[in-house]
């Protein structure tokens, strides 16, 4: 598809590395030259300097052309302005923005006749809905729910003196006494899909499939305590928090917000009359203490930077809190968030990119294409749903008897409202929704691809 | 440095070589000259053995590739490939001496067309072919063309490699992929070839002379199968040849243009009017030069040899109509400073050229204004859009070390005697890839008599002046070998 991709922030540049993958065609525009030069030396795209809201520039991308314009500037009018303009020109592209700002988030869903958008993305948004997520269930650094939410691949951090420390995969089930399957390991920046015989090491963070209601048996039985969150220190008073602030209070949550600015500060009070916001600087540990940290169950860092998070998340850690999130928009090494302690991570542009992937791949709408995909081991793997039909190859066979490509694995098999993590006697029908789990990036497009 | 990978791109080109040098081979089995059929059979497999060994050992090359990656392989692919090319030649004996033969074949690949061969027409058919096959790779570059066929993923180091292949200030895609850009050059660049095969075929030429001779031009190389170069040619061999070289002088990307219809912009392309302005300047000037003092019998005639010069010079493919050795003194100098402007960026001729020669004009008009207006506020422009300070000074920085080139090499060969007239439009015919020079060097002579040691410097300045010096340059740097320096 050809694709125009308005603004390179941090969500642009983690679509054009999955595009590029996908073997879209790709025009980048960007006001930034530094920025356009930068992505000419790195990614395989055609590039262009201006401003994306003008037709003018929207002419020499092509638009006439393309089948989708993804606006994600920073600025949401001139998103929405790109969009609109675009629509103008082509009224057959379809059209994705990002639109952040809470002041607009609730009309821009109402005016969707006028403005003629396709797919709004808000990362904040999702990053509260994430982080809700987790705080739901504490003691998962993160969770990625299939086939209707029936079933979850999670990921859990291996330490020490864990159960799993030393446990070989096929003795897994035994130990955490439910169905469950790790399909995938990163160790040492490095993703691995293993097999059965391979053995799950200290320092390892694993993604377990399992069943929903299974999960708070796979925690207890790894050890890990479920302690209700009952109250919540969120730091940093941007967007994401009035997000987060107000799902937590909903749901009976307390909340404590740490803001430095005192007009931010003032601002998200205004949002959140019922959350109790302090105006204090999330750097002075000591003012942490003095606002009572230690006796919060979970710590929630949501500043714009990335130090900041990562530093309050260390202290949160040495304190003992029990469940902590943090933010990051920049820091990208998994082999830092490996070695330091500051327990789950969230990153918004992995969040956004992964809706607009889904979006478009919804959008090229092959027959056998997946349902849906999800990123996990920092985009190291994918685990893809797809649906099973007659053009299927090994339809009733059990798995056992045929082969799968290396790095891919069939990590749940539901039929109806059953779901099944499978074993070797296992078999798929039409109708069947399977959840595989790869590290080949983008090569699986089709169901009939995983076979060897 | 990412020595696997560039090992891996280098095993590629040698495969390419190789695979091309299948025409010459061809050529040779069907005349039965079994020299030439075992220099290119061994040489041939020789490559493919050396390339297969070299790409066993950089199998599991990391994908990190940047700038200095993107010039060390170009720089050392042209070396490589310029080394092996010219094997068959000392094999079958039509230039038995190594470094002759390496002269050649850099002057091909690099589009050249000197030669130090005194008859040609003496050597064997795939020695010829392969000589114009050269010109035509060299011409849109080797990795150009590997970019076209091979698949190289997602990265950007395409681009670093089309830039320090391809000739110009600036390089610019046109489509998205790489890969469909690089098809889309070559896809031109084959179908004006095959176009100038038929009109040369119509206008009366043989097939493989036709063949030879587009190829040649194409690349604006100027290697030709016969040593008085186009002489001997009927007038509308020569004004095809006129027409065909002042094509591949210009910008492939306007022909791109053409072909998705955008023919105001075209029209209105600034390098492309003044290529065509300075065509017909020259010409006209060299006419009535020649009119004056009676050169040629009829006005006809002296247009048709004054324009096929000036467009052989400008797009610095080197082919010759007549000895314009012998033209009064004010062509010749008009002549000598067309070797030096070249042909537009983005094509296949070399030079400083057009695009160039445009920014150093509005950048010295500019810094008059700022001289007259200290805080005046003013940005060079081309076609309506800005050009960046760095392509300014990379330009600056290019003019210089155009400039050192020219004097060191003019300096070094000089040793070898022969006149400044010579020696300076060797140096000037050889670093700028046209081939023939006046005097000694004019086109009914050739290269063979300077020393072992200047050829191999002509051999340097025809490699620079074709990668427009800075990938050649910075194998000699020790920053490029040493990160830590």
């Amino acid at each position: 598809m050809r694709i125009i991709l308005a603004g390179s922030g941090q969500i642009g540049y983690a679509l054009i590395k999955s595009f590029l993958d996908e073997g879209h065609d790709l025009t980048i525009i960007d006001e930034d030259q530094n920025t356009i030069n930068n992505i000419q030396n790195t990614f395989d795209v055609m590039t262009l300097c201006g401003n994306c809201a003008t037709a003018s520039a929207l002419h020499d991308a092509n638009i006439e052309k393309a089948d989708l314009l993804i606006a994600v500037t920073s600025k949401d009018e001139i998103n929405l302005l790109a969009c609109m303009t675009s629509k103008s020109i082509n009224p057959k592209i379809h059209t994705i923005a990002r639109i952040r700002n809470p002041e607009y988030a609730n009309q821009v869903y109402s005016m969707q006749e006028v403005t003629g958008l396709s797919l709004i993305v808000n990362p904040e948004q999702s990053v509260a809905n994430e982080i809700y997520m987790l705080l739901k269930m504490p003691g998962f650094l993160r969770r990625e729910s299939f086939a209707r939410g029936q079933f979850e691949i999670v990921e859990l951090k291996v330490d020490q003196n864990s159960v799993l420390n030393g446990l070989a995969l096929n003795q897994l089930p035994g130990t955490v006494k439910c169905k469950a399957l790790v399909c995938a390991i990163v160790r040492n920046d490095q993703c691995i899909i293993p097999r059965g015989n391979h053995t799950i090491e200290a320092g390892d963070r694993i993604f377990v499939a399992a069943p929903t209601d299974s999960l708070s048996d796979l925690l207890k039985n790894v050890g890990v305590t479920t302690k209700r969150v009952k109250n919540c220190m969120i730091i940093g008073g941007g967007r994401s928090t009035y997000y987060l602030g107000q799902k937590l209070i909903d749901s009976g949550i307390k909340v404590k917000i740490i803001e430095p600015d005192p007009t931010v500060s003032r601002l998200i009070m205004n949002q959140l009359p019922k959350a109790s916001v302090i105006q204090e600087n999330p750097q002075d540990q000591d003012s942490l203490i003095r606002e009572g940290i230690e006796d919060f169950d979970s710590l929630v860092s949501l500043t714009s930077q990335d130090a900041v998070n990562a530093i309050t998340a260390m202290f949160g850690t040495t304190l003992g809190i029990q469940t902590i999130i943090s933010k990051f928009d920049q820091m990208s090494s998994s082999v830092l968030f490996g070695k330091i302690p500051i327990g789950s991570i969230v990153r918004p542009q992995d969040l956004a990119s992964n809706a607009i992937l889904r979006y478009v791949r919804a959008m090229q709408n092959q027959s056998g294409a997946a349902i849906s995909i999800h990123n996990i081991a920092d985009g190291k793997a994918e685990a893809l749903e797809f649906e099973v039909n007659e053009h299927t190859l090994h339809i009733g066979e059990p798995l056992k008897s045929f082969k799968l490509k290396d790095n891919v694995l069939i990590s749940c098999i539901t039929t109806g409202s059953e779901t099944t993590i499978p074993n070797g006697d296992s078999k798929f029908n039409p109708g069947d929704t399977l959840v595989i789990v790869s590290s080949h990036s983008g090569a699986i497009a089709q169901l009939n691809d995983i076979f060897a | 440095m990412n020595y696997k990978m560039i090992g891996r791109l280098l095993s590629y080109v040698i495969l390419i070589e190789a695979g091309f040098m299948l025409f010459p081979l061809t050529v040779s089995l069907i005349d039965g000259t079994g020299a030439s059929t075992f220099a290119f059979g061994v040489t041939i497999a020789g490559m493919v053995a050396l390339g297969l060994l070299i790409l066993l050992l950089c199998r599991k090359a990391s994908i990190h590739f940047y700038e200095s990656e993107g010039f060390v392989c170009v720089g050392i692919s042209w070396i490589v490939m310029s080394l092996l090319g010219c094997i068959p030649f000392v094999i079958n004996g039509d230039i038995p001496n190594y470094i002759d033969a390496l002269f050649e074949m850099v002057s091909g690949f690099t589009t050249t067309g000197a030669s130090v061969v005194p008859n040609i027409e003496l050597c064997s058919r795939a020695t010829i072919l392969w000589r114009s096959v050269s010109n035509w790779l060299g011409g849109m570059g080797i990795l150009v063309f590997m970019l076209a066929i091979l698949p190289t993923g997602s990265g950007g180091f395409t681009m670093h490699l089309m830039r320090a292949e391809s000739p110009g200030p600036s390089v610019g895609k046109l489509a998205p992929k790489m890969r469909q850009t690089a098809l889309i050059l070559y896809a031109i660049y084959l179908g004006i070839t095959v176009l100038n095969i038929i009109a040369l075929m119509i206008s009366g030429l043989g097939f493989f002379d036709a063949v030879c001779a587009a190829m040649s031009t194409a690349g604006t190389g100027g290697f030709g199968a016969y040593a008085d170069s186009f002489t001997s040619f009927t007038p509308a061999t020569q004004i095809i040849t006129t027409v065909f070289m002042l094509l591949y002088g210009v910008n492939f990307s306007v022909y791109y243009l053409l072909l998705l219809g955008k023919i105001s912009n075209v029209l209105r392309d600034e390098e492309l009017r003044l290529y065509v302005s300075v065509f017909v300047i020259s010409s006209g000037l060299i006419v009535w030069n020649l009119c004056q003092s009676h050169f040629y019998p009829t006005v006809g005639e002296t247009i048709r040899h004054a324009s096929f010069q000036v467009s052989s010079i400008m797009t610095t493919t080197g082919f010759a109509t007549t000895d314009f050795d012998l033209w009064p003194s004010f062509s010749k100098i008009l002549l000598l400073i067309l070797m030096l402007f070249g042909a537009c960026a983005g094509s296949t001729g070399g030079g400083m050229k057009m695009s160039r020669l445009l920014i150093y004009a509005k950048t010295m008009a500019r810094n008059v204004r700022r001289a007259l207006h200290p805080n005046k506020v003013s940005v060079v422009r081309i076609n309506g859009a800005p050009v960046s300070e760095t392509v300014i000074n990379l330009s600056n920085a290019y003019l210089v070390s155009f400039v050192a080139l020219h004097l060191i090499s003019f300096l070094l060969i000089s040793w070898d005697g022969f006149s400044m007239e010579t020696n300076i439009s060797a140096v000037v015919a050889l670093s700028n890839n046209i081939g023939p020079g006046f005097g000694d060097v004019g086109p009914t002579m050739n290269y063979a008599g300077y020393s072992i040691f200047s050829k191999i410097i002509f051999c340097i300045d025809m490699l620079a002046g074709r990668l427009e010096i800075f990938p050649i340059l910075v194998l000699f740097s020790r920053f490029t070998w040493n990160r830590k320096a």
